[in-house]
């Protein structure tokens, strides 16, 4: 209990959650580029995953450790940026810069509680219609993705947030890393060099499914 | 003094005037030149408290003692860079030459909750005290030394070591650190002490309480942005703060009660 209350603790717990967080977005991504293949698929694939009754157990570990991840990054926060009550003129430069801009973690991360949310409420609480393949009745889930993805304003929304997710974790990946206690001089720039690759694909991956409905299907 | 190559700079300076604790403190700027380029940055600081003295007027206090990098007292933001703009160097030992006539060069104090200024750049570092307090010792039973050659130390360990014990516990990783942390600080000392033989009795203990003491003294967390070693006059590694976490999760996981 002192050690879940405790800063590395917390953020130790921020490293799994956000690591789990991270297989899943990738999870997440692959599938969904079925779009760009067949409607059909996508539809079954999305079937297959929602009529399964064992689904409720990982989407329960995914609110739960998402609301982990939540509260220890805005109470993490807090508590830094109390620990500075006075800001410098100037920021480091030169040869002793930062390698990357972490004090974003938080707000990209809001963004993402936003998203998230809205995410759900557009598409797994949205509209349901109904399609037939072979006598089984399923949710035609690729139709409404077709019709939110017609709207500019959806599609330059959802683009932003994808740009966050990739920022998030070109850090949040790396990091993960080095607060579970594994750095090594050797192996370490090589998980770097990934956690770049990943976000891009990440975000690509996400990024091209609006693209792709916005300005090729539906028109 | 001064090789061939000395010249004489130029400079304008905007240093923190803050007169104690409690009062708001304000940016102050100073034209000085003929300041020579072999000088010191603390040399460069005294010939403008000569001058300031000279006019009758309060001196910037700032902290300094050895003047040969291993006290850890001349603790000072330089255009942002604790320390100054040069890699692996204390504020004593980076010169005038890595400037240029016509720099502006703004001076501040290292800002962190824990670290209150005292007088314009001297800062009250009396919490790292506190942290090593807490555990950052050997504790070891009087008697005959044993001989230090008895106790076996593997190479690997003793250089990681005595790559720790470099920390000169100036601070300058907190003042880097956008969350003012101390986790560079705390990971020196528990990898010096730890990694060795005669540390290891204590080894859990002493991380728990450090961290401990270390959060009470109102220090924030690690975000992994890398800054603390690249501004560390001993260039402290990184690695030392992964080592930390690992070391703290471990003596977490063992602890009773
Ligand atoms: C729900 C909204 C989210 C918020 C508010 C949030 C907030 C944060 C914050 C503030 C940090 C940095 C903590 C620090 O080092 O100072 C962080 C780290 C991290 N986040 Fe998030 N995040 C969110 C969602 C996500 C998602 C969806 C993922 C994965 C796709 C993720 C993955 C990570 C990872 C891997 C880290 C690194 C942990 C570490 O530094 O050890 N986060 N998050
Ligand atoms: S005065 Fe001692 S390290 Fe600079």
């Amino acid at each position: 209990m002192k050690y879940l209350m405790s800063g590395i603790g917390r953020k130790q717990l921020m490293a799994i959650t956000g690591l789990l967080w991270s297989g899943f977005v990738f999870a997440h991504m692959l599938p969904n580029l079925l779009i760009i293949f067949s409607p059909e698929a996508y539809n079954k694939y999305s079937h297959a995953l929602t009529s399964n009754p064992l689904i409720y157990i990982p989407e329960a570990l995914l609110v739960f450790t998402i609301l982990l991840h939540l509260v220890n990054g805005i109470w993490v926060t807090v508590e830094n940026k109390r620990a500075r009550p006075n800001k410098y003129e100037m920021a480091p430069s030169g040869e002793k810069a930062p390698r990357f801009q972490s004090k974003w973690m938080i707000y990209h991360g809001i963004l993402l509680a936003v998203f998230i949310v809205y995410h759900l409420v557009t598409f797994k609480f949205g509209p349901y219609y109904s399609v037939t393949y072979n006598g089984v009745e399923m949710r035609d889930i690729h139709r409404l993705v077709i019709e939110v993805f017609q709207s500019p304003a959806y599609v330059g929304f959802y683009l932003a947030c994808m740009v966050a997710v990739g920022f998030h974790l070109s850090h949040g990946f790396y990091s993960s890393f080095a607060t579970l206690g594994f750095f090594h001089p050797r192996y370490s720039p090589a998980i770097e060099k990934f956690g770049y690759v990943y976000a891009a694909v990440v975000a690509g991956g996400f990024m091209s499914q609006p693209l792709y409905v916005f300005f090729l299907a539906g028109r | 003094m001064g090789g061939t190559n000395s010249t004489n700079l130029k400079l304008k300076l905007k240093v923190w005037r803050q007169k104690n604790p409690q009062s708001e403190g304000h940016f102050e700027n100073y034209d000085v030149d003929s300041i020579s380029s072999d000088a010191s940055f603390l040399e460069m600081l005294d010939v403008v408290n000569n001058k300031l003295i000279r006019d009758g007027k309060d001196p910037i206090a700032f902290d300094h003692d050895c003047r040969e990098g291993i006290c850890g007292s001349c603790s000072m933001v330089i255009n942002g860079n604790p320390h100054g703009p040069q890699k692996g160097t204390a504020t004593c030992q980076l010169h005038m030459r890595k400037f240029q006539s016509g720099d502006s060069i703004t001076i501040e104090p290292f800002r962190a909750k824990s670290f209150p200024v005292i007088k314009d750049l001297a800062v009250d570092r009396s919490a790292f005290d506190r942290i090593i307090a807490s555990g950052g010792y050997v504790s070891v039973n009087a008697g005959n030394a044993r001989d230090a050659n008895s106790i076996p130390v593997p190479k690997a360990k003793a250089e990681r070591a005595f790559m720790s014990a470099a920390c000169i516990a100036c601070g300058a990783c907190v003042a880097a650190c956008s969350n003012s942390s101390a986790m560079l600080f705390v990971s020196a000392k528990v990898s010096h002490l730890g990694l060795l033989p005669q540390g290891d009795p204590e080894r859990e203990s002493r991380v728990l309480k450090m961290m401990r003491t270390m959060e009470e003294a109102g220090f924030g967390n690690c975000s992994n942005t890398g800054a603390c070693s690249l501004a560390c006059p001993k260039e402290i590694s990184f690695e030392n703060i992964a080592d930390l976490n690992r070391e703290f999760a471990r003596a977490s996981a063992k602890e009773r009660a």
